[in-house]
């Protein structure tokens, strides 16, 4: 009786009510996220024997053939690379639209900006990734321009079914992702805090360096993790524009699944593919905080 | 009801924030008609406290009873009070008119009925012919009006206003303190406003409670709140006061005391609000306090009224109508500010001017050292 | 700054050049997908017409999304107004936890869900789909309602408690008004984000595929590409055209509730 009361007003409280309230939310991920994400790291150490049989006796081998086996170590680096460079090219090129659309746009104007930025995001990625096809291909629409223009006589075959193709349409693809972080950081920037470190002395240069840049700093992180870990488990774009060359795990993944039927195989790359991008965002988060905690002082 | 009662009575009501406690066994009557005003540093509980009587915080002991009924368990929407909020909380999708008649929704009023009621509030706080505008679209005063109309309308039994004033600018809040006080003759409700402006609460209230963490210091009338605060926390927060350290000791049935640079004068009881500060039979430590208006300066010609002392000016601000002198007296490191009203033909005296300052014992209040 | 605008103005032209592309396409006569462009034609949209296939994709993606969105806003009001107004116990785990899909690869998110699925004995199908769009939606719905319930001053919802209403009449009567652009918005970026996810739906449609899918099938059949341009010019302009009422009402929110921040999301 004392208990159930307890329990009762316990749900009368602020503490309650959000409980409660979050609790639908919060089932539907435990149910639909949490469980199958324990199941695929549980059926990384089973055997398949059948169409839909497992042998679930833990065994290890599947790690050992993902990690011993060069075609998967391949494929592992690669997409880290690829992630790697995409993270690199994005972020590097977005840093200047978020610094102009904050500070060089006018107040009314910047929410139409970041419209536009973020428009082509919201239409087919399929389409889009095709259309990166089109443009790069053999007889695409930037081998037939240079060729128009004169500059080629040959058309160039390096930009298609590799990985420079994968990277360039991915780096298209992430960029409003790498935008957006940067620019709310940016936003948050209180003006004055520029004007006093001119006021102090300090060239537009220095005043960016020593006061714009280190206040940026987390949503470049944010910018950061939020390309670099998506992009590691891409599949279409390897797939259409990728090549034999360019493939990334992602479709070693499908392929484990869906046409090797061998689950716990795929489970296990994609268990270690996820392993390791947590290990490097935790690392770089570590370092980040590092190069900028020394000077911080109190975190919000 | 008659009239010794009290509409609202708060017994021995006591609230946790987990560890903090908010309201300190806070006993208070409130009467029917009265303006009365929550005065604190902010969080000192006086929010807290009005929000306790909406019905908007629960409380952990005591009572909250309003015209003889105890509240407990009485939701807000079911209380006979109304709130008027420190954002004013006007609804933005509604029209003015929408936003002062949306109480009366569940009233047995005809449609025209109830416009009418709300016409008729919004006339009376200055918005005839505002009831179609946009909430969005008005002032910070007329907001402020608007969120008057809508509690006034229900004929509440209280009205509960939360810092109602804060947000305007000076001029704006000055015109609302006198409508305020107005509004409130006319309708007869029983206001309860919280401020943390001193001079407000002076201004407008019959009575005020002054709240310190979570416990009401003193509750009087403005006058005796600023002549007679019953410890320097009071006196500090109201007005300027200043302090002097003090000895006081008692002879046959007078009580003597020795202020550092005024000397020695005798005190009465009525002066020591706090009772009288001795530690023991022979004497103990004080702090005398008095207004700066009640010392004057002397210039060439003019003699005390009760006492004098000699001082050195030390600092001067002036104000136009009004000149602030910081006066140290002999032997005294701290100053003492005295205020004086600037007349024509009056030099204003300069920094390092001997002086004398006349003083009278009468206005003194005296207090425990440490209180 | 000027040159900072060259720069963004270039980078806006590197965004958008591959979807000025699809219309060029769409409309030429030729079925090479290459410059230089022939004659101007609508055949292909007409060919559309015909592939009946394709018409039961669309409206299986149409009843997935609808449903998805749903689904996702739903769960996206709980959890919003369980973080903008209440704080309890786990609160940054538990919404770390739920905005997750957020930046998980989704083909983590379809493996691992089809993996329980199958384990379970159960097939595949419409159901499935929508079980993986509401995951990877509801962080969306959250991000955008959060702000709607955030800009919500929470002493609108005490004023009208205090003036007689009922928790439930004042839900009815101040909050859901208040936040239905949010809603709106919600809904109409669930939808979107579901009509266009390729990934989950590959691995979890079953026997039906979805439009998404039934796009990536017919980019094996070069006959068939100039069709595809035709259906990408349609969906990228419907996308934009939701995605742009989407951002009206969400904005009209913020002025309502008095504070527009500008950016999106």
């Amino acid at each position: 009786m004392a208990a159930s009361d307890r329990i009762r007003r316990f749900f009368r409280t602020e503490q309650g009510i959000g409980m409660l309230l979050v609790s639908p939310t919060a089932l539907y991920a435990l149910l639909l996220l949490a469980v199958p994400l324990i199941a695929i790291f549980v059926i990384s150490f089973w055997t398949q024997t059948g169409v839909r049989d497992f042998d679930t006796a833990f065994t290890l081998a599947n790690y050992k053939e993902a990690l011993t086996d060069p075609l998967y170590r391949q494929l592992m680096l690669r997409s880290l690379m690829v992630s790697g460079l995409v993270t690199l090219i994005t972020v590097v090129l977005a840093f200047p639209i978020a610094y102009f659309v904050s500070f060089g746009v006018k107040p009314e104007h910047k929410s139409l900006w970041i419209f536009l930025i973020t428009i082509p995001f919201w239409t087919s990625y399929l389409i889009r990734v095709f259309l990166w096809k089109v443009i790069l291909g053999y007889n695409g629409v930037l081998n037939s321009g240079l060729k128009l223009v004169g500059l080629i006589d040959e058309p160039l075959s390096f930009i298609l079914y590799n990985v420079n193709a994968v990277i360039i349409t991915l780096a298209h693809a992430y960029a409003p992702f790498a935008i957006l972080p940067i620019f709310v950081a940016l936003e948050k920037i209180d003006r004055s805090l520029l004007e006093a470190s001119r006021d102090l002395g300090e060239s537009r240069t220095m005043t960016f360096l020593r006061v714009t840049l280190p206040l940026a700093a987390p949503g470049v992180v944010a910018a950061v993790l939020i390309v670099f870990i998506p992009t590691i488990g891409d599949y279409v774009t390897p797939r259409l524009v990728g090549g034999p060359g360019g493939l990334m795990i992602a479709n070693m993944i499908q392929t484990q699944f869906l046409r090797l039927n061998n689950a716990p195989l795929g489970a296990t790359l994609a268990v270690l593919a996820m392993l390791i991008v947590a290990v490097i965002a935790v690392a770089f988060l570590l370092l980040g905080n590092r190069a900028a905690g020394g000077k911080k002082g109190a975190r919000k | 009801m008659t009239a010794d009662k009290p509409l609202i009575s708060l017994q021995n009501v006591n609230k946790h924030y987990g560890d903090y406690h908010a309201l300190r066994s806070i006993n208070l009557d409130i009467k029917q008609g009265e303006f009365f005003s929550l005065l604190g540093p902010s969080g000192c509980g006086k929010t807290t406290l009005l929000r306790t009587i909406a019905g908007f915080e629960d409380y952990d002991t005591g009572a909250v009873m309003i015209s003889d009924r105890d509240m407990r368990g009485v939701p807000a929407n079911k209380r006979p009070t109304n709130m008027v909020f420190q954002s004013y909380a006007i609804f933005p999708h509604l029209s003015v008119i929408e936003n002062v008649a949306f109480g009366l929704r569940k009233s047995k009023m005809s449609k025209t009925d109830k416009m009418l009621a709300a016409e008729a509030a919004l006339e009376m706080v200055g918005l005839k012919g505002y009831g179609h505008r946009a909430a969005h679209a008005l002032s910070g005063g007329q907001r402020q009006r608007v969120a008057l109309a809508r509690a006034l309308v229900l004929k509440p039994k209280v009205l509960l206003l939360d810092e109602p004033l804060s947000a305007l600018d000076r001029k704006m809040r000055e015109q609302m303190q006198v409508e305020l006080i107005k509004l409130q003759r006319e309708v007869g409700i029983t206001f309860i406003l919280v401020t943390h402006d001193q001079e407000e609460a002076l201004v407008m209230s019959d009575r005020i409670a002054v709240m310190f963490e979570g416990e009401i210091a003193q509750c009087d009338d403005p006058e005796i709140l600023y002549r007679k605060p019953n410890s320097k926390r009071v006196a500090d927060f109201i007005g300027v006061m200043n302090f002097l350290p003090a000895t006081v000791r008692k002879e046959g049935e007078t009580y003597l005391a020795t202020i550092a640079g005024l000397g020695e004068t005798e005190i009465t009881e009525a002066q020591c609000p706090g009772g009288v500060p001795l530690q023991n039979d022979n004497g103990g430590e004080a702090t005398v306090g008095f207004r700066p208006e009640t010392l004057t300066l002397l210039y060439e010609g003019q003699t005390a009224t009760h006492r004098e002392a000699p001082a050195v000016v030390d600092e001067v601000v002036y104000y136009g109508d009004m000149t602030y002198y910081d006066v140290r007296f002999e032997g005294v490191e701290k100053p003492v500010r005295i205020s004086m009203r600037n007349i024509f033909g009056r030099d204003v005296l300069g920094v390092g001017t001997q002086v004398r300052v006349s003083w009278s014992p009468g206005a003194l209040v005296v207090f425990d050292q440490s209180a | 700054m000027k040159s900072l605008k060259t720069y963004a103005v270039l980078y806006l032209i590197f965004l958008y050049a591959p979807i000025f592309l699809l219309p060029l396409f769409a409309f030429n006569s030729s079925t090479i997908i290459a410059f230089p462009l022939e004659s101007f034609t609508t055949e292909w949209f007409t060919q559309l017409l015909t592939l009946s296939e394709m018409h039961g994709a669309l409206l299986n993606s149409l009843k997935i999304a609808v449903t998805s969105a749903v689904l996702a806003t739903t769960l996206g009001i709980f959890a919003a107004m369980a973080v903008s107004r209440y704080s309890f116990p786990g609160q940054k785990g538990i919404m770390g936890f739920i905005m997750l899909p957020l930046v998980l690869p989704e083909i983590i998110v379809a493996v691992s869900l089809l993996i329980v699925i199958l384990r379970m004995g159960f097939d595949t199908g419409a159901w499935s789909v929508i079980a993986g769009h509401t995951l990877i939606c509801t962080p969306f719905a959250i991000a955008i309602l959060q702000s709607a319930f955030a800009a919500l001053d929470p002493s609108l919802e005490e004023a009208a408690y205090d003036l007689g209403e009922t928790p439930a009449s004042t839900f009815r009567l101040v909050t859901l008004p208040l936040v239905m652009p949010g809603i709106i918005s919600a809904l109409l970026i669930s939808f979107t984000i579901s009509m266009d996810e390729f990934i989950i739906a590959f691995f979890l449609t079953g026997a039906e595929p979805t439009l998404p899918v039934y796009l990536f099938s017919m980019l094996r059949f070069p006959k068939l590409l100039p069709a595809v341009m035709a259906l990408g010019t349609i969906l990228v302009v419907l996308s934009i055209l939701l995605i742009t009422i989407a951002e009206f009402f969400r904005r009209r929110g913020a002025k309502r509730t008095g504070n527009d921040t500008g950016g999106f999301l």
